[in-house]
């Protein structure tokens, strides 16, 4: 993080800020004009172009501008606002941003949100019809499979995720499925339980 | 007590477990504009920003030149904020150096690598033993009884063992982070991701020189804390002032992943050697202990004692400081390690003794729950059929048993000003700002109006029955640490309801042509007591009223209190050729008073056991000593339980209505990971001395035995 040490001229923000105070300050902040300073001293970390993404999320068809480098996780939570889907690790390592692609799980944060172009995305807030919860989450619900409820959405979604391609899963199976999945509350066992329940009711009904 | 169990020691599904569900429940992380406005209760705002902290590199460093103006001109920034200023010394890798707001969360990320800061790297030490060593130490603190060490001398028999955990990082899925916006020039608006609403906002009043009433602190939903999140961040203030220099607009700051490692707390390490005496009979005679850890650059290291009886007792602890984040209590701060390394030496004093380490402990345990517990836990595991002593097989997979104890207080106090209001139609609200950090708080709130309202655990449940926690505009409530919320809130709420129904059975009275007193409330009627059949139901009870109740109630003795125990046992299998433990089994025998909810408490009971497994096997902080940093500040490399480590758990719950509720969160972390130590022990014959027990160790320790 060492810097070029070399001097600038003018007035920077910072010192103007110091010499103005804060009112002052705000006012040219929420105007949007830029403080002048010696051009060529300025590093410009080159501003991607945004770039329009259609998603069809949840059944809906989004059209965003986005910078190419935003991930799926952060266009459904800060572009969309549907913040179920959370982001915890955002590397990949904890299950907890598990969305469906075409009816099969994936970590949204693993993807950028060009490449979700053209595909399904199901979100927690997709998964119960009219009112009416997912056979997944009136067991989670029932089982108490869940304390905080942080990592609730991605287990869901990644049971969901396994329900769709395996209609009776034996405890091995749910366990291999949700071993991506992380929930610091530990409640696995209840999540284990409400999970093979789901399957079980969803067979029912079928 | 006047509880009498109408919809208490239910298994009632959480309150909030829909929201969850759903995605609706919105934690701090989650807030948006739109969520913003809705608070404020008028569109204040027309933009949300990003906030996001530079972190210093090294482990100890003075700030000599820093200068954010080009992150100034990056378009898209609206606020720059150096923390630490020319000449500023940083104690460790991660400190807060400077931070910025920007529209969007990648222009906030440009921004910090266009600050340039220059550093005077600093002698640094983040290693335990060698800062001990290097005198890089607090005085010890001892604690002493009969004749101390010298007590080892009436012992027919001494073992003496070192035993070491390391650092733990709390690791809650919702990172930390807050949101802050000004709503006007002295009106803030805060949300925070915590376990301590109102110390938050006081904290953050201060901070910014207001009057506490003009900071509004929320947190409906929480993703976890674990005692890190027990008073206010750095980031918090550091939102709200870049939200002033950005006009008010809001900044939202939640810390990476990286930086939840690096500094909001962790549970400092510990070096145990331990002395334990006995008499040929197995009667304790003497604990003696000398232990260090470090809490980083802050204090915090302290282990509790043993649960048994020592009439000769000697303890000295000392805190080690050293280049990394500061500590912060971790569930049940100090315990899972203390019992670890105590229960380890209590193991090998029945070796030494060549008998069962149940039946020492039996001997030496004062507890009369406990000694109940240690029966009932036996009972469950098999203890009698399958113990063997240690070391007696010889396959490749080896099982082995151990049991480990728990202590906790867990008692109430006041300081809660809830409100309970009746409507009209029916409708029934209680408001108090505590928070639900996880453990179910909001249902034990609404359980404790329910019952002392006389309402069904379906009423509980449907839309007529509201519970509002977590914004200081309700009345205030108390930290949640120490296993203490149940036991504070519950009286408090009781005794609200309590006041609301007599106010109601006065109005009701009249109409029945009976007093108040002659009138009980239960199952969603109103009655009287000698003549069931005169009576109305809720609904028609609450129409009677030509104005809505509203009491406001506060705690008081006799609906709680405090100190619990808890047995718990392992059953493991370790693979001789791998190294690889696997836990078979978990028994968890514990109390809680009364227990409000069975389906919640006994997922409190399975979550301990499972963070205690992750402490046994998995868990520990690496530190790089040559550069100072720590090697795994991610979910992949610092090692987190999941569903393939999990075992059976076989959990239960002693109900003792007559003491009242008492707090259960932090007691079933406490024995897990001695209980497995112990069971590995058993089973391998040699003691793996340091947590975690992790293959290399197992494998190491086998290579010393010659298999």
């Amino acid at each position: 993080m060492a810097g070029n040490g070399k001097e600038r001229k003018g007035v920077s923000r910072r010192e103007f800020l110091k010499v103005a105070g804060t009112s002052a300050a705000i006012t040219e902040l929420l105007t949007g004009h830029k403080v002048e300073a010696s051009a060529e001293k300025v590093v410009r970390i080159p501003r991607a172009q945004t770039v329009t993404v259609t998603l069809r999320v949840n059944g809906k068809v989004y059209k965003l501008q986005l910078e190419p480098r935003v991930t799926l996780l952060d266009a459904l939570r800060n572009h969309l606002n549907l913040t179920g889907t959370k982001k915890v690790c955002d590397r990949g390592e904890c299950g907890a941003c598990t969305v469906l692609m075409d009816g099969k799980p994936v970590y949204s944060c693993m993807m950028l949100a060009v490449d979700a172009e053209g595909h399904d995305i199901v979100t927690i807030e997709g998964l119960a019809k009219d009112g009416k919860l997912h056979p997944v989450q009136e067991a989670f619900v029932e089982h108490d499979a869940l304390q905080c409820g942080f990592c609730t959405p991605g287990f869901i979604m990644a049971a969901v995720g396994l329900l769709n391609q395996n209609k009776a899963p034996s405890p091995e199976d749910v366990k291999k499925a949700l071993a991506g999945n992380i929930c610091r509350c530990g409640v696995y066992p209840r999540i284990l339980a409400a999970v093979l329940d789901a399957a079980k009711r969803m067979r029912g009904g079928a | 007590m006047a509880v009498q169990g109408g919809v208490t020691g239910q298994r009632i599904p959480r309150l909030d477990a829909v929201a969850k569900v759903t995605g609706k429940a919105k934690y701090t992380a989650d807030i948006n504009l739109p969520d913003l406005n809705r608070y404020a209760g008028k569109p204040v705002w027309e933009k949300m920003l990003f906030g996001k902290i530079l972190r210093c590199p090294l482990p100890h460093a003075r700030v000599r030149r820093i200068d954010t103006s080009k992150a100034e001109n990056l378009p898209g920034v609206r606020a720059v904020l150096v923390i630490a200023k020319e000449g500023a010394e940083l104690r460790y890798a991660g400190e807060a150096v400077a931070a910025v707001a920007a529209e969007s969360e990648e222009i906030a990320e440009d921004a910090l690598r266009l600050i340039e800061v220059e550093y005077e790297p600093l002698p640094f030490e983040v290693n335990t033993d060698r800062a001990h060593e290097k005198g890089q130490r607090g005085s010890p603190r001892v604690q002493r009884r009969g004749r101390g060490e010298e007590g080892l001398e009436e012992a027919d028999v001494v073992v003496e063992v070192t035993l070491r955990t390391p650092v733990h990082i709390h690791t809650p899925l919702e990172a930390h982070g807050s949101v802050v916006g000004w709503e006007a020039p002295d009106q803030v608006l805060a949300f925070d991701s915590t376990q301590a609403l109102f110390a938050v906002r006081d904290s953050l009043a201060k901070e910014l020189n207001l009057p506490p009433e003009k900071v509004r602190a929320i947190c409906e939903y929480m993703g976890g804390g674990f005692g890190s999140k027990l008073w206010m961040h750095h980031y918090t203030p550091i939102a709200a002032r870049l939200s002033r220099m950005a006009g008010g607009l809001p900044v939202k700051i939640t810390l990476s992943r990286k930086e939840v490692f690096l500094t909001t707390g962790n549970n400092p390490d510990s070096v145990q050697q331990i002395r334990v005496g006995a008499k040929k009979d197995g009667t304790f005679v003497a604990f003696v202990r000398r232990a260090y850890g470090t809490g980083g650059v802050g204090g915090g290291f302290g282990l509790p004692g043993p649960v048994y009886s020592f009439p000769h007792y000697y303890d000295e602890q000392t805190d080690v400081f050293v280049n990394a984040g500061p500590g912060a209590p971790f569930r049940a701060p100090g315990w899972p390690q203390s019992v670890f390394a105590i229960e380890s030496a209590i193991d090998e004093l029945a070796r030494a003794l060549n008998m069962d380490p149940l039946d020492l402990r039996l001997k030496n345990d004062p507890n009369e729950i406990r000694q109940k517990q240690w029966r009932i836990g036996a009972e469950h595991i098999g203890w009698k059929q399958k113990w063997q002593p240690w070391g007696s097989q010889k396959g490749v997979k080896r099982r082995g048993l151990g049991c480990a104890a728990s202590a906790w207080g867990g008692g109430g106090g006041p300081g809660s000003q809830p409100e309970v209001r009746i409507r009209q139609d029916g409708t029934v609200e209680v408001l108090l700002g505590t928070q639900d950090i996880g453990t179910g708080t909001r249902t034990v709130v609404g359980i404790a109006a329910a019952e002392a309202l006389g309402l069904t655990p379906e009423f509980l449940r449907s839309e007529k029955f509201v519970v509002q926690i977590g914004d200081t505009r309700l009345g205030r409530s108390g930290t949640s640490g120490g296993s203490v919320t149940t036991a504070t809130v519950f009286p408090a709420v009781y005794d609200a309801a309590e006041k609301a129904l007599r106010r109601l059975l006065e109005v009701v009275a009249p109409k029945l042509g009976v007093s108040p007193d002659q009138l009980v409330s239960r199952n969603g009627r109103i009655f009287v007591k000698n003549n069931p059949q005169k009576g109305l139901t809720w609904e028609e009870a609450t129409k009677l009223l030509t104005e809505p109740i509203s009491e406001r109630g506060q705690w008081r003795p006799g609906l709680s209190s405090s100190g619990v125990a808890g047995a718990q046992f392992a059953e493991v299998e370790v693979d001789t050729e791998t190294g690889k433990v696997k836990v078979l089994k978990i028994v968890a025998v514990h109390d809680c008073g009364r227990v409000v909810n069975y389906l919640t408490a006994e997922t409190q009971v399975i979550g301990g056991v499972v963070m205690g497994i992750s402490l046994a096997l998995l868990e520990e902080r690496v530190m790089d000593r040559q550069v100072g940093r720590m090697l795994n500040p991610n979910m992949e490399n610092y090692k987190l339980a999941a569903m393939l480590e999990i075992p059976e758990i076989d959990v239960v719950l002693l109900d003792m209505p007559e003491r009242g509720v008492i707090g259960l969160g932090e007691p079933p972390i406490i024995p897990t990971a001695a209980a497995i130590a112990n069971a590995v022990a058993n089973a391998l014959g040699v003691r793996i001395t340091s947590l975690p027990i992790t293959p290399d160790k197992v494998l190491a320790a086998l290579g010393r035995t010659k298999i």
